[in-house]
């Protein structure tokens, strides 16, 4: 196995490939009571129309969310009851280009591991079960209709895009999720559960050469290509439209402001851009910048603000998102602030301060397993090494992050989206 | 591995430090212990938030994030936490180890004395809390305060405790009352901030790769001039054993979900008898688990919900049950709950159940020595309670649990209230 050594971070990362085009990543972790397992593939909810053995094919919105939920039946029952038996933690989560399973636990790792790479590869899907899941998935669709959070980012997101399928719902909608069938689950299994379209990540005090050992037992020697895909015409550089609003029963108008931006290259371009777009976040509107002082002075945003980029395949956006009892408000000073930042830059000390509490951040994230297996996930389908980030952090300039805030944070670039309270109040 | 040491540094202050080199940061937490009281709940909560604001050489957001900054990107939160009937007010803060600084340490020493800063030198006016940053920290508090009700699943439990316990000190919320908020001047903060210092218990906690004896002397001098009273002691939480009469509550609101919540009377089990491994097998067996009979019945089998879970307060002897439904298969879900209850009251477990219940219990049990954050929470619940019962041994204490216990356990719970989250119509 190749051996990678990041001395500044004290990590380590085993690496392999196997010949069905599975790649293995191992983050030893000597101490630690827990092993997890990340598992995961290169399909999300945004894959909606792929082409297979030469022919386009189109399916309903929330399968990929779906397949995730029923992977774990099989034909002697069900794994998620396997796995809690052993007393892992087992879970599985899919977003918008990933469907990941996973598991934590403190004994039986290679029995577990076992099971994981078993079930998710292994296809079992019932008519009659897929019948039943209806009902499941259907309210967890109702729950994330009285999500505000949930609601105002899908409705940032229809505000940047086109036609972009990353707009759509994960989950879908009860209508779309009455299309799919056990059929319709085996092909997108056979198109994404595919060696080589996934990847396996571990962190723990293990052995690697044991995980590749089971791994090369567990799934089949031969793998395919990863099957092409297909998300529209390239998008336009401008929001689609700028305001998105619906009213709710919540307490205070919550809100989430994007800016797109231009997707980034593959490989190390990628996380430079996401390296990049926080950086720029931080200096326009993070918790140390000036603007957010005046903002929380001001009682246009409290603690509940939050911001961060973040790139797919065709789009990538910068956004921030809260309460705000005058949400247009908070849009129109971030304007104001881009374009100053734009015409007299980032103040030097500023900038030198931001760099080094990103840095310290992004160390302190590497307490969790969980961010270590899924960004090194992430990283390997967009073609780079997460633990690679202090040197591609170090090449990043002032200029850099003024340049991004130019390109990016202007009025026709921008979509706000915003919940407002119901009747005016709860 | 790691060791977990409890000194007394100071008059009614107690250190719990836990010495490990396996993560990226150091956890550092202060917090003043106060009985949970009508009168004084929304004072107190407003108390850390109005300290966050700057301190006499800090004395604004924009200073105090620059330190911070500076210090790797370190984090204070202003934290208020329920712990039993006793509210729980102070500092988390998570910083980068020293053995990653790029510059060779001192972080901890800099980030405790800026901590110990903020809680005994703040930034004043006229012998008071300044008034400005009064008057929109008043703001922001009520602000948290309403939106509870945005996060519809969470909301549903908080009301059914408040019903439940409306007779006793844990039925008043964790941040106080609104009107409560209002009423509270620079000069009542003032008041009620010196009167928590003098006379309240103070929970430090420390976890990191320094050693205790060097984080006594680093947190005594940040602590010096910390003004000592008297009158540290910690009131015991009331436990009501059994239910009188099953109450029911209903709510509407503008939702897509009904959300249902239970709670039940523990028979008067906390974490303080012998009883207690018992009732967390217990309830791992109910509705704690995915291999649980709520996870299996209510939602696989009858597929009426994403989520039915149970779970305890372990210091106020209560358990809760919560579950996100459609409107109309209220009655049907609080049937099969009530059912699944009866099961296990009458012993109705296949083993696989049980070793699954244990298995999964005790590992959750294990890890938490492997994250900062748990760690810390289980500290300072356990010093609330006054106990010193580390997670480990409650593990293997679970390992003993006999399935007759458990079904005792099970027969001890009562159910007092019912809380139903509907729609507006119908």
């Amino acid at each position: 196995m190749e051996e990678k050594k990041y001395t500044r971070l004290g990590e380590r990362m085993f690496h392999q490939v196997l010949s069905n085009g599975l790649h293995i990543y191992v983050s030893p972790k000597p101490g630690f009571q827990k092993s997890y397992a990340f598992f995961a593939t290169n399909y999300g909810g945004m894959d909606m129309r792929f082409r297979m053995e030469g022919e386009w094919l189109d399916t309903p919105a929330g399968v990929a969310h779906f397949l995730e939920h029923k992977t774990f039946d099989t034909e002697d029952g069900n794994a998620l009851q396997d796995l809690a038996a052993n007393g892992a933690s087992p879970n599985a989560f899919t977003s918008t280009a990933l469907t990941g399973y996973y598991f934590e636990s403190t004994e039986k790792f290679e029995e577990n591991l076992r099971i994981l790479l078993s079930f998710v590869s292994v296809p079992y899907y019932t008519q009659e079960s897929v019948d039943k899941e209806q009902g499941i998935i259907g309210q967890e669709i109702r729950m994330g209709d009285d999500e505000p959070d949930t609601q105002v980012f899908y409705g940032m997101l229809e505000g940047l895009y086109a036609h972009n399928p990353i707009q759509v719902n994960i989950a879908g909608t009860v209508e779309s999720i009455a299309q799919i069938t056990a059929d319709t689950l085996n092909l997108c299994h056979k198109a994404f559960y595919d060696p080589g379209n996934m990847v396996l990540c571990v962190a723990g005090d293990v052995d690697p050469e044991e995980i590749v050992r089971i791994a090369r037992e567990i799934l089949p020697e031969e793998g395919h290509a990863p099957v092409e895909r297909d998300y529209g015409p390239a998008e336009e550089e401008r929001a689609a439209r700028q305001d998105w609003s619906k009213e709710m029963a919540v307490s205070t108008p919550i809100f989430q402001l994007g800016f797109k931006d231009v997707p980034p290259d593959r490989g190390e371009e990628w996380l430079r851009w996401e390296l990049l777009g926080d950086l720029a976040c931080e200096a326009l509107l993070g918790t140390s910048s000036p603007l957010y002082a005046r903002l929380y002075n001001e009682g246009l945003v409290n603690e509940a603000f939050s911001y961060g980029c973040e790139a797919y395949p065709g789009a990538a956006f910068l956004c921030a998102g809260g309460e705000s009892r005058d949400p247009d408000a908070v849009r129109k000073a971030v304007l104001a602030e881009g374009e100053r930042i734009g015409r007299e830059g980032v103040d030097e000390g500023l900038f030198q301060r931001l760099k080094r509490a990103a840095y310290g951040s992004l160390v302190r994230g590497l307490n969790s397993f969980e961010t270590i297996c899924v960004s090194q996930s992430v990283g390997h389908f967009h073609g780079y090494s997460y633990l690679s980030f202090p040197e591609v952090f170090e090449t990043i300039t002032k200029a850099d992050v003024e340049a991004c805030i130019r390109r990016v944070v202007t009025g026709e670039k921008s979509a706000l989206a915003v919940i407002r309270p119901k009747g005016g109040t709860v | 591995m790691s060791t977990v040491k409890r000194t007394q540094l100071l008059p009614g202050v107690f250190l719990t430090s836990v010495n490990t080199k396996k993560f990226k940061s150091s956890l550092l937490s202060m917090t003043l212990l106060a009985p949970l009281k009508e009168e004084t709940a929304a004072v107190n909560a407003l108390v850390p938030y109005l300290l966050r604001r700057g301190s006499e050489a800090h004395p604004d957001l924009q200073s105090l994030s620059a330190v911070l900054d500076q210090l790797y990107g370190g984090s204070i939160d202003p934290v208020v936490r329920k712990k039993g009937e006793i509210q729980c007010v102070g500092f988390l803060g998570s910083f980068l180890d020293d053995a990653y600084t790029l510059d060779g340490g001192g972080v901890l020493a800099q980030a405790a004395e800026l901590m110990g800063e903020l809680l005994l030198r703040p930034y004043t006016r006229d012998g008071a809390f300044c008034p400005d940053y009064t008057r929109q920290e008043k703001g922001n508090l009520i602000d948290r305060i309403r939106a509870e009700v945005n996060e519809k699943r969470q909301y549903a439990v908080n009301r059914v405790l408040e019903e439940m316990c409306q007779e006793e000190a844990y039925g008043v919320g964790r941040l106080g009352r609104e009107g409560d908020v209002e009423a509270i001047t620079p000069q009542s903060a003032w008041a009620r901030y010196r009167e928590l210092l003098a006379h309240s218990r103070l929970e430090l906690y420390y976890c990191g790769s320094a050693e205790t004896d060097e984080v006594c002397v680093i947190l005594q001098r940040a602590l010096s001039g910390l003004p000592r009273e008297g009158g540290y002691e910690v009131p015991a939480t009331v436990v009501v054993p059994a239910a009188r009469e099953v109450r029911r509550v209903e709510e509407a609101m503008d939702v897509a979900q009904g959300k249902l919540t239970m709670g039940f009377r523990t028979g008067g089990v906390t974490a303080a008898g012998p009883d207690y491994p018992a009732l967390v097998l217990c309830n791992a067996l109910f509705g704690g688990t995915t291999t649980s009979k709520l996870f299996l019945n209510v939602r696989e089998k009858l597929s009426l919900c994403y989520y039915a879970s149970s779970s305890l307060l372990r210091y106020k002897g209560v358990m809760v049950v919560s579950s996100g439904v459609e409107f109309s298969n209220v009655g049907r879900a609080q049937d099969e709950i009530e059912a699944q209850l009866e099961a296990c009251r009458r012993g109705e477990f296949e083993p696989w159940e049980v070793e699954g219940g244990r298995r999964y219990t005790v590992s959750s049990l294990q890890t938490t020595t492997d994250s900062q954050g748990r760690q810390e929470d289980w500290w300072l619940s356990q010093a609330v309670a006054g106990l010193t019962q580390s997670p480990r041994e409650l593990a293997e204490a679970l390992e003993k649990v006999t399935v007759e216990e458990a079904v005792a356990a099970a027969k001890g719970l009562s159910l007092d209230t019912v809380y139903f989250l509907k729609g507006m119509e119908g």
